[in-house]
């Protein structure tokens, strides 16, 4: 369960999120809605520890933790991009394994085994000595989704996931959404796309800009 | 013919001399270069306000002018080098800066995004510089050092003013002794074979890297 009190963040005097509550329990799907410039991805960037917040606390099944310094491998926040941010150098396969080998020290056999599986589950099979150049849009979200679960993430973040997919894949990523959660997935989504929103989500944050 | 192998053996030595500034000074001032381009990303300004007065001194004054104010002006505040000591400290501060431009370039190149990315998964700063970061420069950087490389193989040939016998002090030796053109024909071969050298291998560095864009 991730719990948000009073999270507010200033840029320069101006301020983008004023005292933000918020609680998402294990499992369930919180998406984030608003137009452009309300704040959804400075949101999303504080809780995934991209960004330091002016005032708050973020509390992780209870526990109070600060996303930015945290280096707990037990309550790992993964993030899919917007424009995913694969690492273009490596494989899909190096892509998913770099982190649980280097970071959670796993054999590269294991990290590998667990990563065929995860590719294979999302359809990504054939796909893994490829480089993320050859992959198209879909695919290559999709190994950024892969990317993120292979560390054991405690909560899942997407940002704009539909963007800049064409309508039959944005129903494909929604299921993904949807299948995760069925495994048991804590996920929040930053869109500003609303029938997609609707469709996910257990819960919905509304975000308007501040004058 | 015979006058060819006459003079051959000199400008082989002369090779020697120009080689041997080329090669210590790429082995010294790449890794320099990737030190100093890092230092320029930095967000420590005093640093960085250090390295560009360097870079632009380095840049802004001719090569030429660098190792006479080496070799004949350092020792009056006391700093004294051997000819070719001299020559390769000014080849070395020299080079440094050009490559130094040219990583820092790479590096502005690599989108923050690959950075966050790097920063969710857990990836240490080192981890990230060396799997990610740097790979990418080297194939961004790559076209420019290799011109840098071939400057330097012809630069070389500088060091004649304070007194160093390379490659084109060998051939012009021959060719105000014997008065014929034939001795400089000869350094112009050499020099596109050394070059040639150099583009074949800058090729193949490229090739290896294009397995992915």
């Amino acid at each position: 369960m991730l719990e948000l009190k009073g999270i507010t963040k200033k840029f320069g005097g101006k301020t983008i999120l004023d005292d933000v509550n918020l609680t998402v329990e294990n499992g369930q799907i919180l998406t984030i809605v608003g137009p452009s410039g309300a704040g959804k991805t400075t949101l999303l960037r504080c809780i995934s520890g991209l960004a330091t917040v002016d005032a708050g606390t973020f509390l992780l099944d209870g526990e109070a933790f600060d996303p930015a310094t945290n280096r707990n491998n037990d309550a790992v926040i993964g993030v899919v991009f917007q424009d995913f941010q694969l690492f273009p150098n490596l494989t899909v396969l190096q892509n998913v394994t770099l982190a649980p080998t280097m970071v959670l020290k796993k054999s590269a056999a294991e990290a590998e085994k667990e990563a065929r599986q995860l590719l294979h589950q999302l359809n990504l099979e054939g796909k893994a000595d490829l480089f993320p150049y050859e992959l198209s849009g879909g695919q290559k979200q999709r190994v950024a989704i892969v990317r993120a679960l292979a560390m054991h993430p405690k909560l899942l973040c997407y940002d704009e996931p539909t963007s800049a997919l064409d309508p039959d894949l944005r129903r494909e990523v929604e299921q993904i959404i949807l299948d995760l959660k069925q495994e048991g997935m804590t996920q929040i989504v930053v869109t500003h796309d609303m029938p997609f929103a609707e469709s996910i989500a257990d819960q919905m944050l509304r975000v308007e800009p501040k004058s | 013919m015979h006058y060819v192998e006459q003079i051959l053996p000199s400008l082989i030595s002369g090779t020697g001399m120009t080689l041997s500034i080329f090669f210590w000074t790429i082995i010294i001032s790449i890794p320099l270069g990737i030190l100093v381009g890092l230092g320029m990303t930095t967000k420590f300004k005093p640093l960085t306000w250090l390295i560009n007065v360097y870079v632009w001194l380095m840049r802004g004054t001719p090569l030429l002018l660098q190792l006479i104010f080496v070799f004949y002006g350092l020792p009056i505040v006391g700093i004294v080098f051997l000819r070719y000591d001299a020559a390769l400290f000014a080849f070395i501060l020299n080079y440094t800066a050009y490559f130094a431009e040219i990583f820092r370039g790479g590096l502005q190149a690599i989108p923050v995004g690959q950075y966050e990315s790097a920063r969710v998964l857990r990836l240490t700063n080192w981890q990230t510089l060396r799997r990610i970061v740097i790979p990418q420069v080297v194939k961004i950087v790559l076209p420019s050092i290799g011109n840098e490389v071939i400057n330097l193989v012809k630069d070389s040939s500088l060091v004649y003013v304070i007194g160093l016998g390379d490659l084109l002090r060998a051939g012009n030796v021959a060719m105000a002794r014997d008065v014929t053109l034939l001795p400089m024909l000869l350094v112009g071969v050499i020099y596109l074979l050394l070059t040639a050298v150099c583009t074949l291998v800058l090729k193949r560095l490229e090739k290896h890297y294009s397995y992915w864009r």
